[in-house]
């Protein structure tokens, strides 16, 4: 009987894992954004163990001699999808992986790209933040994405990106900025500047709710300075691409500046973190995909950034 | 039909297992129980202290917790020591605060990071040794979150600050509610690399004492479940105006110090 249910519960097992990698296979498709530049767009879902992280935009930019990568996946099997997709259009090798910031959904195919002759870039702060969370974020891997992270998934970045880096891709030129503290404290972002593209990755959210991770205020102060400039379009990290990307930054900055106005007035009345949590910017809410999983969780470290204004 | 009602229960299996892996009580039973509180009977009760945590951690960095006493410190009777523990955290003990009659009331309310799926339990000791247990469920939280500071940079530059904060005017002779804030980075030391040159090794607040005119009102000892920038909220008894005054110590030895004075 015992053997009944081990043979049982491996095929029911077995059966599972086909059908997830499966899903992952049907779902991956890359897009061309414009001549040379691709992306997969990723679902609004938190990141579970259905869709094992793979959640994000990820793509590629093309150059004559280089590929660089932007964005990695949430996973090494996306890893490798995103992989297959490049050499399925190109026969350029790939010589950088761009990581726009730390976290999971972002960085964790980056193993499949790990081999001689490809460098991995991040913001300065991005090896420090990798380091703090490394731990807590392969440890959770199984319970909360279903699949298995070591810290050999972890790739600690081999250019690092103090205030701005020019890449050559070979008749491609990629303009890096390392931006001051915002979504996080390690955000990238990168401009083609053949295509006039600017891939901002989670430094903004279109249809879903942005997240705070980094400082409020700093990314308040960031958006003030990606309004002013002249680009022809925008990849955010979560949501469509966008022309008319301004709209989408005005209406990511009114959420924000909401949460600024309202937890700073709850702060200088005394209030304490429960009550804001319970009651700051529910106006907001059914306009945001996934509102209700991060919004509350936005409250918290707002409330704990602006309690030291004074 | 035989197929699906396997699969079936299979499902059926796996899920309770999961359910019940999330709410066990082991690590408490088998280890924590034993090595805080060796051999002492702990009953469980909500008739000398109440804890509300939130049913999911929204940040698994920030969970606030606040145990409130259903009893008044009096000479005769009182709360002594309230212990916080976390069961599945690296390090689940995450601060011990004791109290005495001149506190007014034994609550308390704190930050904790909460790693996974974990009771937070919080045991109060009477002044006469008996132990009372109240605990809560916490889910962990999903996504980007991990629990630890996410602006070292900014938690360094505060380094030491400190602020009281009173919620409404103070009463002389009557229990008062105030707020102590500490900005420390409270660094865990459970990063990737423990040589690391990126992070320094655990650094956190071990220490905190609040008095009133030089008598004790809340002294703490905390461990590195408590969040980034330590935050506190407790009661104090003034009989006439005076001073508060909060220390904190780090694991550097380095103290920290605010005083406030009190014109109720």
């Amino acid at each position: 009987m015992k053997s009944f249910w081990v043979v049982s519960l491996s095929l029911w097992v077995g059966f599972f894992t086909v059908q997830c990698q499966a899903k992952i296979k049907e779902a991956f498709t890359v897009q061309k954004v414009a001549p040379g530049l691709y992306f997969h767009l990723g679902n609004h879902e938190l990141p579970n163990r259905t869709n094992h992280g793979a959640i994000a935009n990820i793509g590629f930019v093309v150059g004559k001699q280089c590929v660089a990568v932007l964005d990695s996946g949430g996973n090494r099997e996306q890893g490798r999808l995103l992989k297959e997709a490049i050499e399925k259009i190109t026969d350029v090798p790939i010589c950088y992986v761009i990581n726009s910031h730390v976290h999971p959904d972002h960085i964790f195919g980056n193993r499949s790209f790990k081999e001689n002759g490809v460098q991995f870039i991040g913001h300065k702060n991005l090896a420090r933040a990798l380091q703090a969370r490394a731990i807590f974020y392969t440890q959770r891997a199984v319970e909360q994405l279903g699949i298995n992270l070591t810290l050999q998934d972890i790739v600690l970045p081999d250019i690092a990106v103090t205030d701005s880096l020019t890449l050559d891709l070979g008749g491609r030129i990629l303009a890096i900025t390392a931006h001051g503290s915002a979504h996080t404290d390690n955000d990238l972002s990168v401009l083609d500047e053949n295509s006039q593209t600017l891939w901002l990755s989670d430094l903004l959210f279109v249809e879903h709710l942005p997240v705070v991770d980094g400082s409020l205020k700093g990314w308040l102060k960031e958006l003030k300075g990606l309004s002013r400039l002249q680009v022809k379009r925008v990849v955010p990290g979560h949501g469509p691409v966008l022309v008319n990307w301004r709209a989408a930054l005005q209406r990511q900055e009114s959420y924000l500046s909401l949460l600024l106005r309202e937890v700073r007035a709850m702060i200088k009345e005394g209030k304490f973190i429960e009550q804001a949590i319970a009651e700051v910017g529910q106006n907001a809410a059914g306009q945001w995909a996934l509102f209700d999983v991060f919004h509350k969780k936005n409250i918290t470290f707002v409330f704990a950034e602006l309690e030291w204004e004074d | 039909m035989k197929i699906v009602s396997v699969i079936l229960s299979l499902c059926l299996v796996s899920f309770i297992s999961v359910v019940s892996a999330g709410v066990d009580e082991t690590v408490w039973q088998n280890t924590l129980k034993g090595q805080f509180f060796s051999g002492r009977a702990i009953s469980e009760s909500e008739n000398i202290i109440a804890i509300e945590a939130p049913y999911r951690a929204e940040d698994a960095a920030l969970v606030p917790i606040r145990v409130t006493s259903k009893i008044n410190q009096t000479d005769d009777k009182y709360i002594k020591k309230i212990t916080l523990i976390v069961d599945k955290n690296p390090i689940p003990f995450a601060a011990e605060f004791n109290f005495t009659p001149l506190s007014g009331k034994a609550d308390v309310a704190m930050r904790l990071r909460v790693n996974s799926y974990s009771y937070v339990r919080a045991i109060a000791e009477m002044n006469d040794g008996q132990l009372v247990m109240v605990k809560k469920f916490v889910k962990a939280s999903g996504g980007c979150s991990a629990p630890i500071g996410a602006d070292l940079d900014a938690a360094m530059q505060r380094l030491g600050r400190m602020k009281f904060k009173f919620p409404s005017s103070v009463q002389s002779n009557e229990p008062n509610l105030a707020q102590l804030l500490i900005s420390h980075p409270n660094i865990t030391g459970m990063q990737m690399d423990q040589v690391s040159r990126f992070i320094r090794p655990a650094y956190y607040v071990e220490k905190v004492k609040v008095t009133f005119d030089g008598q004790p009102v809340l002294t703490a000892k905390t461990d590195i479940a408590i969040s980034a920038d330590p935050n506190f909220r407790f009661y104090f008894v003034p009989q006439s105006a005076g001073e508060l005054r909060a220390e904190a110590i780090d694991t550097d030895g380095k103290v920290f110090s605010q005083t406030y004075q009190v014109k109720p």
